[in-house]
């Protein structure tokens, strides 16, 4: 039994390997590429836990999730209490066991870590939202009884999905606006199908709906109706419409047919499944030679996307090194497994063009790093005459997002900063009373983990505001 | 799912659907549009909102049927349904009182027109509004738009309808005074008819503003796709427009990105460019 294991025997175990779909098969499609753990594993795993007291894993999840307890009915074999631990503190388990950097939060300071490698908390979370899924088809915790409250979520991604969940549980009556044609945000249009199966969002979404939350897709706040009649029809309102404008690199050539935002790539890819054959579908082009310029997540999602869309040299150029590159490690090395090529401490100047109006190639300069910047990290300063052109047919702009003013535009009185992300205090709240805020039309880029931390702190704060409505009466 | 409620035949392959739509309608302004997709399978399909009431909760959508998606669009009988409309997207016109206005209206960009040289109309200005087509088939709306113009000039390229040649032909009389001198001139059609106008009325300056329809995907700013050069400064079509000063645009950037999914031999035959 687990519970007869010395903390000797626990430290005894290996960390569990993912398995993983063949490199060279999975470059060519768009099946998942993690495979998930089996049963025996999952348990062997968990039993690597050392059940610590100090919660360190727990503090450096965005959602809080139970992990050691979680983790310990796992080893016991309990996947069914597993889930309901793991239900309890999040609502998107089976996205989060996929797309978390948990290298960077829970995992960093598990005590494992300090002495060889991290449980793999991610790999287990998964295991337990995927077995959940095969084994209890959708079984989810009862709602607290109505309150009576109606509350807006504005954007089905995954902060407005995790702040509509938490809501609903409490009993709240909660209504999802989403600009798309389908709820997911991120999760539909933004993560590659095989990191994140869209099954896998229509199932998480499934429950939500299940709780009792109405998604009403189609609606674009600020134009198809104001925040200002959210504020007529609902008792508070979490707005998290996501970042939203693409940032180019201004620079000579972009408008050439072939340059894509990374946004429109993958959207094309991933909402409109342009990768799939058939007619009457989305185009996309399907490059010989792909670049894409950046070297975060989104970075690595589009030129692993383009390697599967048939690319022969899938090549990322970025200007600094893979040591400062923003994307996951796993991204990275499932990148390189693929055959994606990796130019580093290259810089673009100049995208070319043929007579006929296409991208032709690319000019670059070399990089070194030089002293840190404002970031941190250290600068990237050119190399003189380093400039060398590169050849590409299609080329993916992946440099980053700006504050999209549709719904904060149409609404004056609610404070935005000097890039016109919203400003909120530390639970959410925004300028105005009962409206909350979070996920990317706060914090700029960031990740969908920090979005649904941003859902969740904002469901407990309105839930708050809503008792004191209540109480005042 | 949006209801559709009539489906009338304007012109060989081009459509007017009343669909059920109560928030777009309500929140609708002229010169403002919807992107519509008729099913799963659909592209997104930027469409100008042609007329709205807001009390029945109806839109009007004008669509020319091109390539499959836009097929099955101007396919749906009264009493079926679109999958997906949303909006109003898009910057509504900028209305004021210009006094005499010129509305220049190439194929199906007259579709695009009607609603603009309406609320024009009812700003209460003077309208002369110039519809051109390849052959009087092709000429719409040439009814509903004298119902509030001054004057309606038709031109087809083959003669067969009104004068004979480009619409270029009536806006030149209209410049040289031969016809009454426009203080503003809205232009909606072919880009090549957009650019022509642009260049007409430069020399005067006068006014000119063009809708544009550049390829699009998700109409809220998120994918940039729709991004045209004004002025030299990029702008995104679907947020910024789709209206801009016409004396502003580069219209040979445009031209480029609308062919980007006409075939080419080492790529994906698509059919992104569309409607609108």
């Amino acid at each position: 039994m687990a519970n007869k294991l010395t903390p000797k025997d626990r430290l005894a175990i290996e960390r569990v390997h993912m398995p993983e779909q063949d490199s060279s098969q999975r470059a060519a499609n768009f099946s998942e590429v993690n495979l998930g753990l089996a049963e025996a594993a999952a348990i062997r795993e968990a039993q690597r836990c050392l059940q610590c007291k100090n919660r360190k894993c727990v503090e450096g999840c965005p959602v809080r999730v139970d992990i050691p307890e979680f983790i310990a009915k796992v080893a016991q074999g309990d996947f069914a209490g597993a889930a309901e631990i793991l239900q309890r503190r999040n609502v998107l388990p089976a996205v989060c066991g996929r797309v978390c950097p948990q290298e960077t939060q829970c995992e960093l300071v598990c005590v494992r870590g300090l002495k060889g490698s991290p449980v793999a908390i991610g790999h287990l979370e998964r295991f337990v939202a995927d077995w959940a899924m095969t084994h209890q088809n959708g079984q989810i915790i009862a709602p607290a009884a109505a309150t009576g409250f109606k509350v807006a979520v504005v954007g089905a991604g995954p902060g407005g999905l995790t702040c509509a969940g938490e809501l609903a549980r409490l009993g709240h009556q909660v209504t999802v606006f989403e600009a798309l044609h389908d709820p997911g945000g991120v999760l539909r249009y933004g993560i590659p199908e095989f990191r994140l199966p869209k099954r896998i969002v229509d199932y998480e979404v499934g429950n939500l709906v299940k709780l009792g939350v109405n998604i009403q897709c189609n609606v674009v706040v600020g134009k198809t109706i104001t925040l200002e009649q959210i504020r007529r029809q609902f008792d508070a309102c979490f707005v998290a419409n996501g970042a939203g404008l693409p940032v180019f690199l201004k620079i000579s050539g972009e408008d050439y047919n072939g340059v894509y935002s990374a946004n429109e790539f993958l959207t094309r890819v991933n909402l409109m499944a342009a990768w799939k054959e058939g007619p009457g579908r989305t185009p996309i082009i399907r490059g010989r030679n792909v670049v894409v310029i950046g070297g975060g997540n989104v970075a690595m999602d589009a030129v692993r996307t383009a390697r599967r869309l048939g690319a022969q040299h899938a090549m990322i150029f970025y200007r600094r090194t893979e040591a400062e590159m923003p994307a996951r490690v796993e991204e990275i090395k499932h990148a390189k497994q693929e055959g994606v090529e990796f130019h580093l401490l290259e810089s673009p100047l100049e995208i070319f063009g043929s007579d006929d109006g296409w991208v032709s190639g690319m000019k670059f300069q070399r990089m070194q790093l030089g002293e840190p910047d404002a970031s941190g990290r250290r600068r990237p300063v050119p190399i003189p005459g380093s400039e060398h052109t590169v050849e590409c047919d299609v080329v993916v702009v992946a440099v980053g997002a700006q504050a999209n003013p549709l719904l904060t535009g149409s609404a004056p009185d609610l404070e935005v900063n000097k890039w016109g992300y919203i400003e909120v205090g530390p639970d959410g709240a925004t300028s105005i009373p009962g409206i909350y805020a979070g996920g990317d039309i706060v914090r700029g880029s960031a990740t969908v983990i920090l979005a649904m931390g941003d859902g969740k702190t904002a469901a407990e704060a309105i839930d708050g505001y809503l008792r004191k409505l209540r109480d005042k009466g | 799912m949006f209801e559709v409620l009539e489906n009338q035949t304007l012109a060989p392959s081009l459509h007017r659907l009343t669909v059920r739509a109560p928030l777009v309608a309500a929140a609708r302004q002229p010169g403002q549009f919807v992107i519509v997709r008729k099913d799963e399978q659909g592209e997104r399909i930027p469409l100008t909102i042609a007329d709205a009431d807001a009390g029945a909760g109806t839109i009007r959508l004008i669509v020319q049927a091109i390539g499959p998606s836009t097929q099955d669009i101007v396919a749906t009988p009264a009493g079926g349904a679109l999958r997906d409309v949303v909006g109003p997207l898009g910057k509504p016109t900028h209305l004021q009182k210009w006094g005499k206005v010129a509305c220049v209206g190439g194929g199906v960009g007259t579709a695009v027109l009607y609603p603009l040289a309406k609320a024009l109309a009812q700003r209460g200005n003077e309208l002369y509004v110039i519809i051109g087509a390849r052959s009087a088939p092709y000429v719409i709306l040439a009814d509903e738009l004298a119902e509030f113009s001054k004057q309606v000039y038709v031109i087809t390229e083959d003669g067969s309808l009104g004068r004979k040649g480009l619409v270029t032909a009536v806006l030149a009389d209209m410049l040289s005074g031969t016809l009454p001198r426009p203080d503003a001139v809205f232009a909606v059609g072919p880009v090549p008819m957009m650019a022509a106008v642009a260049e007409q009325t430069r020399p005067h300056n006068i006014p000119t503003m063009v809708s544009l329809n550049p390829i699009m995907i998700d109409g809220t700013g998120m994918c940039g796709g729709c991004r045209v050069k004004i002025g030299g400064q990029t702008k995104f079509a679907c947020v910024d427009g789709p209206e801009f000063d016409a004396h502003q645009v580069d219209f040979k950037g445009l031209a480029n990105r609308l062919k980007m999914y006409q075939p080419r031999q080492d790529c994906r035959i698509g059919l992104g460019k569309e409607g609108r």
